[in-house]
């Protein structure tokens, strides 16, 4: 148990200071890594929390997808991140009051909130017990059963971004030499071929 | 000591009020704002599975997964819109963001 403490003060102390180093480094490249640094160790909360499947997902998404898309869009951008970096502190104070007005506000609602007794009976799916099953699989026979459409949906949302995506960035370059098979087998002899006389002691 | 519920809906609330910060501290740079934001969308999902593992409800990971699903994809549409920006205007200030504005 005493272990289970320490690692929860653990990652969550590295998760929030890795979160203050994404939006206060200087350079955007870190600000990639210490998200990646954020995202595992989410993971591990999670696992504490006994949702092993969402932990993996998180990494497998998170960490190989979302950061390096970040970090490849960083790197590619040709960008003067210092000029950008002008100016600051100039909106600190007002981002710092509206974050404690926020954060006083979530911490009231956490210190004044508690659980119905009636909750465990209402839920609309209850765990079943980790030894009989686990949680990837318990999650997904909910998944394919009650919240097929849903998935589907979330299924089609990603395709309509893949989509998307490849529609905003792809671009048909000038001057690229490509095979074209139709024009490679649509060619005849005339088009290539020309058979011209030429006289003796002339050239053409 | 026994970590609670209370322990991580903590951990989450400090997480999203750092995103809402960090979009205030870089409003000049779309890339931070854009990462402050998935920042916040992991506080979210903190809270929905600390629920979900504190009450014995599994659709709280369902709904996590979910919100998963439309982070990465906001991720990707948002960086594709920022790559085709920057092709055409060569900058990505956001006060330069007003070609629609008349």
């Amino acid at each position: 148990m005493i272990i289970e403490t320490l690692c929860f003060y653990l990652f969550a102390a590295v998760t929030l200071f890795s979160a203050f180093m994404v939006i206060s480094s200087r350079n955007p490249v870190h600000s990639v890594l210490f998200l990646i640094l954020a995202f595992i160790n989410s993971a591990a909360l999670f696992l504490l929390l006994g949702a092993e499947f969402l932990a993996m997902i998180l990494i497998i998404v998170y960490v190989g997808a979302v950061a390096v898309l970040f970090l490849f869009v960083v790197m590619m951008l040709d960008i003067d991140f210092e000029e950008m970096r002008r100016g600051f502190l100039q909106y600190l104070p007002i981002g710092a009051l509206i974050g404690a007005v926020l954060l006083a506000e979530l911490l009231l609602v956490l210190g004044t909130w508690a659980v119905s007794p009636e909750a465990a009976e209402m839920a609309a799916a209850p765990t079943p017990p980790v030894e009989e099953v686990s949680n990837t699989a318990a999650l997904g026979q909910l998944l394919y059963t009650h919240y097929v459409y849903l998935f589907q949906a979330a299924g089609m949302i990603l395709l309509v971004a893949m989509v998307g995506a490849i529609v905003l960035t792809h671009r048909t370059r000038k001057g690229v030499k490509k095979q074209n098979i139709g024009e490679q087998v649509r060619r005849r002899r005339s088009d290539a071929v020309e058979i011209k006389k030429v006289q003796p002691g002339q050239g053409i | 000591m026994e970590i609670g519920l209370a322990h991580y809906l903590t951990v989450a609330a400090i997480l999203f009020t750092l995103g809402v910060f960090g979009i205030f501290l870089n409003r000049k740079n779309v890339i931070v704002i854009l990462m402050s934001v998935e920042l916040m969308l992991l506080a979210v999902n903190i809270n929905l599975v600390a629920f979900s593992s504190y009450l014995g409800d599994l659709v709280g990971q369902v709904f996590a997964m979910f919100i998963l699903t439309v982070a990465a994809g906001e991720a990707a549409i948002g960086l594709a819109i920022l790559v085709v920006f920057f092709r055409n205007r060569g900058t990505i200030h956001v006060e330069d963001i007003n070609a629609m504005k008349g």
